[in-house]
């Protein structure tokens, strides 16, 4: 059974509340008096009307007060006010003020029953939005940018400057730094929201074929288009287009991207309609731009067009601080994902991380803790269920052991943790007899438990 | 519980006497014509050109404690409560009282054409209404039952002449 709409009625006169008392219970309402606005709102605060139909003139808080008092409290709220003398001054002020309209009293019937009907279905419709828009919010939110260092605090002070403008964007940074998570990052705190970010790897795709896909073909125009196809660009309207490695696209591309960056239109290839779209641009590149302006091979005009608001993300090695934040993120997401039950990461191991280089940067983090949770047999992480490079790249020494001797020791052991031990095998890799190797083994004083 | 009608300024024999019959076959109740004496000029406003029909209930409840059963007040003026331009009737909702104005029920109040067969069918509808919120009954959201909402003569002419299964078994004594 459908839940009952609940309505209060304000009004100075008695005979005024009660006749719309009576009226909208047999109607089959939830209804409420106040006889002024200030028992309006203590009603209004204690228990949410979906309607209030208020007359404006009251002793003390008039209608109008009480109606942009309530929308302070709610500005959602729906009021209907009721005058006695209708004026367009009046009908202005009510409106202005946020009222879903105005009734002259006394009020025909049917216009009343029709009114109220309505506000309520617009009130249920805007609710309802708001939910879906919830939900949304919801569904789209993206990986969370993870980190505390004050790089990525610097990074989150621009995406938020940056997010609620149109301003075209470049992010930049090496490989694996998470330059598209910045880039949903901004797209989600913008005004465009629940329109698409469209992201294309302008890297990934050959000249004629990031055409097709940035601008839309039509039907037969070339060899394979057998349908007509919206471009990027087109449904990216209202939303965000994200140029990955914008870096890597040929010069012809780079002035058809300048013009419809500039112009906002466009035709899909072979095409003749101008088709116009709304959308904000965000760049990313790991490339040195500026060189390849002065080498010719990135437009000047267009490396400005883009080059308005950058954000540098530095690359993992830069911001150490950030590592156990991410590896304790990735755990748990890939915990729920592979219903595992790892929880942590011994302490070696987590040294082990954070003295790595990660020259993949996150990307290569994220894909060393996934190996580990799928080789790890424990509830922690250790060192041995880290993937080979990892291991090896443990290899970049402190500054006091940069000799050879010291290299020597550290290489034999990993070798040796590699193959667990086995000598023969370690001294085939290592191309050494086995001799030499429990040489080096004890001129080291290596342990199979030291790491 | 019998039925009591009491016309006020009604002034057709023929529209009273017919009402009777068919709300006679209507209830098992027994079904009476009074005289109270109640002057409507004193609820009548001269800004509105109506007569305040709370006002004419509240008189009425006063006057009629000797009659045990539901009482419907018949009459030709144009009645109003103070929020809405105009009402068809109004009724004491689970109470003793009710008035029915059948001058909004005439069809040349609209087309200027008289129709005596279309305003016994508004006649009837109404007065079963108004009843039906004494004994008890708010608005129906079925177009085919009598309680429907009427805030127009248009919705009057559309919805049903019966009350409907879930509304029927409230009203005493319809048979």
């Amino acid at each position: 059974m459908d839940k009952k709409e609940k309505i209060l009625i304000v009004d100075d006169e008695k005979i005024v509340r009660e006749s719309l008392y009576h009226w909208f219970e047999d109607e089959d309402y939830l209804v409420d008096t106040a006889e002024d606005g200030e028992t309006a709102l203590k009603k209004y605060e204690k228990d949410k009307f979906d309607l209030l139909l208020v007359d404006m003139k009251m002793p003390g808080m008039s209608g109008l007060d009480l109606l942009s008092k309530i929308k302070a409290i709610d500005k959602e709220a729906m009021v209907i006010l009721i005058t006695a003398f209708a004026s367009v001054p009046t009908a202005i002020t009510a409106l202005k003020t946020g009222a879903y309209d105005y009734v002259t009293k006394p009020v025909d019937p049917d216009e009343l029953a029709h009114l109220v009907k309505k506000a309520l279905e617009q009130r249920a419709l805007k609710i309802e939005n708001i939910q879906l828009k919830e939900n949304i919010d919801e569904i789209i939110k993206p990986d969370n940018l993870i980190g505390e260092s004050f790089q990525m605090k610097k990074i989150y002070e621009l995406v938020h400057s940056v997010a609620r403008t149109d301003t075209t964007v470049i992010i930049r940074g090496d490989s694996g730094t998470g330059k598209e998570l910045v880039a949903k990052a901004i797209h989600i705190n913008s005004s465009r929201k629940y329109f698409p970010i469209i992201t294309v790897n302008c890297g990934a795709l050959t000249e004629s074929l990031l055409e097709s896909e940035l601008f839309g073909h039509e039907k037969g125009s070339f060899t394979g288009a057998q349908f007509k196809r919206k471009g990027k660009f087109e449904m990216a309207d209202r939303g965000t287009i994200f140029l990955d490695e914008i870096g890597s696209i040929s010069l012809k591309m780079q002035i058809e991207l300048l013009r419809v960056i500039e112009t906002k239109q466009f035709n899909r290839v072979g095409g003749n309609e101008l088709i116009k779209s709304d959308f904000r641009v965000i760049t990313a590149t790991n490339e040195p731009l500026e060189e390849l302006v002065k080498a010719g091979k990135f437009r000047e005009d267009l490396y400005y067009r883009l080059n308005v608001f950058t954000i540098v993300i530095p690359p993992l090695r830069e911001r150490r601080d950030d590592i156990p934040l991410l590896v304790n993120f990735f755990i748990n997401k890939f915990s729920t994902a592979m219903n595992k039950k790892i929880k942590s990461v011994s302490k070696e191991a987590m040294d082990f991380l954070i003295n790595h280089n990660w020259p993949g940067n996150v990307r290569e983090l994220e894909n060393a803790i996934e190996r580990a949770m799928v080789v790890g047999k424990t509830s922690s992480i250790i060192v041995d269920d880290l993937p080979f490079h990892v291991s090896s790249n443990n290899f970049e020494l402190n500054g006091e052991e940069k000799s050879l001797s010291a290299m020597e020791c550290k290489y034999i052991l990993n070798i040796l943790n590699e193959n667990s031990w086995n000598i023969s095998k370690t001294a085939q890799i290592l191309k050494i007899d086995r001799v030499t190797l429990y040489s080096k083994i004890n001129k080291y004083s290596l342990r199979k438990d030291k790491y | 519980m019998d039925i009591f009608i009491a016309p006020i300024k009604f002034y057709s024999t023929l529209l009273l006497q017919n009402l009777v019959t068919e709300l006679s076959k209507r209830f098992s109740s027994r079904i009476h014509v009074i005289d109270l004496k109640i002057n409507l000029d004193d609820f009548f406003s001269i800004d509105r050109k109506q007569y305040f029909s709370t006002q004419i209930i509240a008189e009425t409840i006063k006057l009629t404690d000797d009659y045990n059963g539901k009482i419907i007040m018949l009459t030709d003026v144009d009645i109003f409560v103070p929020a809405l331009t105009f009402i068809f009737g109004e009724a004491q909702l689970n109470g003793k009282h009710s008035i029915l104005s059948v001058c909004r029920l005439h069809e040349e109040f609209y087309s200027g054409i008289s129709n005596e067969n279309l305003l016994f069918e508004r006649t009837i509808k109404e007065a079963l209404h108004e009843l039906g919120h004494c004994y008890g009954l708010r608005h129906c959201i079925d177009w085919d039952c009598v309680m429907h909402s009427s805030n127009g003569i248009e919705e009057v002419d559309i919805k049903g002449h019966i009350f409907c299964h879930k509304c029927i078994s409230k009203v005493d004594g319809y048979k």
